[in-house]
């Protein structure tokens, strides 16, 4: 029995996997064929797949299934805005890998503003402005001061753990955890048919919507794509160069930063230390994962977010317990397991050619 | 001389320019700055014990900032020195605790190992970079990697018995000597040191380093000279993973009281990603880096003080080397400052030409 159970599970794991590497895949043929449409198509095909399999792989019923998708959802928020904000940053030539780091800080100060001002609008607010500005401040490091900006991200993932340890202490006299407990702090939720969503989820897929229409329909996403590429002849055909990127950098930390104030004043309902553990980086992973489109994004965000949302699960479920102990650690592993895979197919194709070199007017 | 004297007084600045950005935190937090600093620097230098503890801090670090430095000479961003420094503390507390060897033998193969399973987690990088992926973002990923697959290791293979979250300490025989019983502090320093300076000589006084260098310095230039690039940067990487890989054994077989690897990484986490922020301190040089180690090394020994004593979070401490490490990053920014802060001395003097 707990051995047939198993098995389930292991399929469904596989099957997660596979879903993924067809994405990559597409992909790399999307990019030769110019056929986007059909990337999405089978993003999505590969979605509908893998929950039916594991409906039936897990033997559970619809509403259980429901419960998946939703808490899939739910984790997939941060990770969309985010990813999201990354993909236009990418785009521009700038890459920032202190996603992890503005995550983190926000989260707490998303908190932090929510008891300052009274409530979760101020929280996000709050964290939001404060997200833009150390976006600004990365892009006017990267633009201006020629700063290098793979060490400029890793210096913010370093000052945030420092920091969010030491305003623990300073602000609410907590070491390692804080639980606030007014129930204003915390964001409302829309109930739909597969349970009650935080608002935050809809407005993370709007502004991912709303990034793709900005990025390929819009001068600014034309502009955007052209001084990721090629600078010089951006710079040349009249483009500021040095305003695309500070503007990218900043719209970039302040959707991250939405992210991090929705993951504690919306989902974990708390602040700790270690809340935030990689998820950063699982950011990252599903830009290298989307190929940079905003759209494509969701799809990758969704198997993470959900695999994440699983592991503790899998974790205390004794009967996986008794089979595959420390499963919970392999399941950490997949996104940027999976991650390596694409790199290994896609190469150096993904990325504008821009990327992470400072544009020097001469 | 004079090549010597700017780079210290830029990476001072960053300190210094850290330090008040420290003081302002302290400050907006109602804590007293002064006895926060106070602790901080008599933790980290205030007397021999705290000096000798600054050093048990500094031993893993220089060696992780080893990492950086070699990947920087040639271009690179090895910013993976955090995952191979998890896989060589694992490697060394598997040897160092579970194989029986003669004393002697056994601390060598120990560290050995762990240095080969820090070249081991550097070969998905190196096969990544020659496909044309970037480095920083296959390092990224792998760092992430080795964190799951340790915390599994640690707790289903190598988990000491009735304490599962950590692992089977090393044995006697796997174990450094000690040189301050009192500071922690063990004969893992001199290899640390040692290593250092082969990287020193190795990139200044023999062919080998000179391609490297070339390689970052002028990429054109090494390729018209028929340097094989591939093979230059096989070999950074292998080095990178030799030095990180030696990281996490000295932790585990030269770090008391724990001579293993906790679950949670506690005793390795951001050891790997502090030699970033060491290696910028000290100008991206080896001897530069043994110093820097030791400044930094210091601080967070003085920060346990700091929070002991003065009450302030020792975290701080990590929040002001972020600082630092912003401040070394941005090359126009201290020339920048200097340009604003210059024209004050530049006045005084046009004050005093006149006087005279």
């Amino acid at each position: 029995m707990s051995e047939q159970e198993f098995l389930k599970i292991v399929f469904a794991l596989v099957v997660f996997a596979f879903g993924l590497h067809l994405l990559v895949f597409v992909k790399t043929f999307q990019k030769e064929l110019k056929k986007k449409a059909v990337g999405y198509l089978i993003a999505i095909t590969a979605i509908v797949i893998f929950l039916v399999l594991i409906k039936y792989g897990l033997d559970l019923d619809w509403s259980q299934v429901g419960a998946l998708v939703a808490t899939g959802l739910t984790a997939m928020t941060p990770l969309v805005l985010a990813a999201v904000g990354e993909c236009i940053n990418q785009k521009a030539g700038t890459i920032n890998v202190g996603l992890e780091g503005i995550f983190l800080f926000t989260a707490l100060l998303g908190v932090y503003g929510a008891e300052l001002f009274g409530g979760w609008v101020g929280g996000l607010l709050f964290a939001t402005l404060i997200g833009a500005f150390i976006g600004f401040l990365f892009g006017l490091g990267c633009v201006y001061l020629r700063a290098n900006q793979v060490i400029v991200g890793m210096a913010l993932n370093i000052f945030a753990a420092g920091m969010v340890a030491y305003l623990m202490m300073a602000i609410w006299g907590q070491a390692g955890q804080y639980t606030p407990l007014a129930p204003e702090t915390f964001m409302p939720s829309v109930s739909t048919p597969l349970g009650p969503l935080s608002f935050m989820f809809f407005v993370a897929i709007g502004i991912a919507v709303l990034a793709h229409v900005i990025l390929h329909k819009t001068l600014l996403g034309i502009k955007i794509k052209a001084v990721g590429e090629k600078p010089e002849s951006a710079d040349v055909a009249g483009v500021r160069v040095d305003h695309i990127r500070i503007f990218t950098c900043t719209l970039g930390a302040s959707l991250c930063a939405m992210g991090g104030a929705f993951m504690s004043l919306s989902w974990i309902h708390a602040v700790t230390n270690d809340m935030v553990a990689g998820y950063g980086f699982i950011a990252l992973a599903c830009v290298v994962f989307s190929g940079l489109e905003p759209l494509l994004v969701l799809v990758p965000a969704f198997l993470f977010g959900l695999g994440r949302a699983l592991a503790p699960w899998a974790g205390i479920t004794p009967a996986v317990k008794a089979i595959f102990p420390g499963i919970i650690y392999f399941l950490r592993m997949v996104p940027f397991i999976l991650v390596l895979v694409a790199l290994v197919i896609v190469g150096k194709r993904l990325f504008p050619r821009a990327m992470g070199k400072p544009y020097i007017r001469e | 001389m004079g090549g010597l004297v700017r780079p210290i007084a830029e990476s001072g600045f960053a300190i210094l320019i850290a330090l008040l950005i420290g003081a302002l935190l302290l400050r907006l937090y109602g804590y007293d700055i002064r006895a926060a600093y106070y602790w901080l620097f008599k933790g980290a230098f205030g007397s021999r014990t705290a000096l000798l503890y600054s050093l048990t801090f500094a031993t893993p670090m220089m060696l992780t900032a080893m990492t950086f430095l070699v990947g920087w000479k040639s271009g690179l961003f090895n910013i993976g020195a955090e995952g191979q420094l998890y896989m060589g503390a694992i490697g060394a507390a598997w040897v160092g605790g579970t194989i029986a060897l003669p004393a002697g033998v056994h601390v060598a193969v120990a560290t050995i190992v762990g240095m080969l399973f820090g070249v081991l987690w550097a070969l998905p990088v190196i096969v990544l970079k020659l496909r044309g992926a970037h480095e920083v973002v296959s390092t990224v990923m792998l760092n992430w990697v080795a964190y799951s697959l340790v915390g599994y290791l640690v707790i289903h293979r190598l988990a000491m018995p009735g304490e599962a979250f950590r692992t089977i300490p090393a044995m006697e025989s796997a174990r450094y000597p000690f040189l301050a019983v009192e500071a922690d502090l063990t004969a893992a320093i001199f290899v640390a040191v040692a290593f250092c300076i082969a990287i020193y000589v190795l990139l200044w006084r023999t062919k080998l380093g000179y391609e490297l260098r070339l390689v970052g310095d002028n990429p054109d230039a090494a390729k018209y000279a028929g340097m094989a690039i591939r093979r230059v940067i096989f070999l950074n990487f292998v080095i990178g993973g030799l030095a990180a890989g030696l990281a996490g054994a000295t932790q585990v077989l030269g770090r008391p009281p724990i001579w293993g690897v906790y679950e949670t990484m506690g005793n390795l986490y951001m050891l790997g990603f502090m030699g970033i922020g060491v290696a910028l301190i000290g100008r991206n040089h080896p001897i530069g880096a043994i110093l820097a180690a030791i400044f930094y090394g210091g601080l967070l020994h003085g920060g346990t003080d700091m929070q002991l004593y003065a009450k302030v979070m020792a975290e701080i401490v990590v929040a002001i080397q972020g600082i630092i490490i912003f401040t070394l990053a941005a090359p126009e920014l201290l020339p920048l400052i200097r340009k604003k802060v210059g024209k004050v001395p530049e006045l005084l003097s046009r004050v005093k030409r006149k006087g005279r």
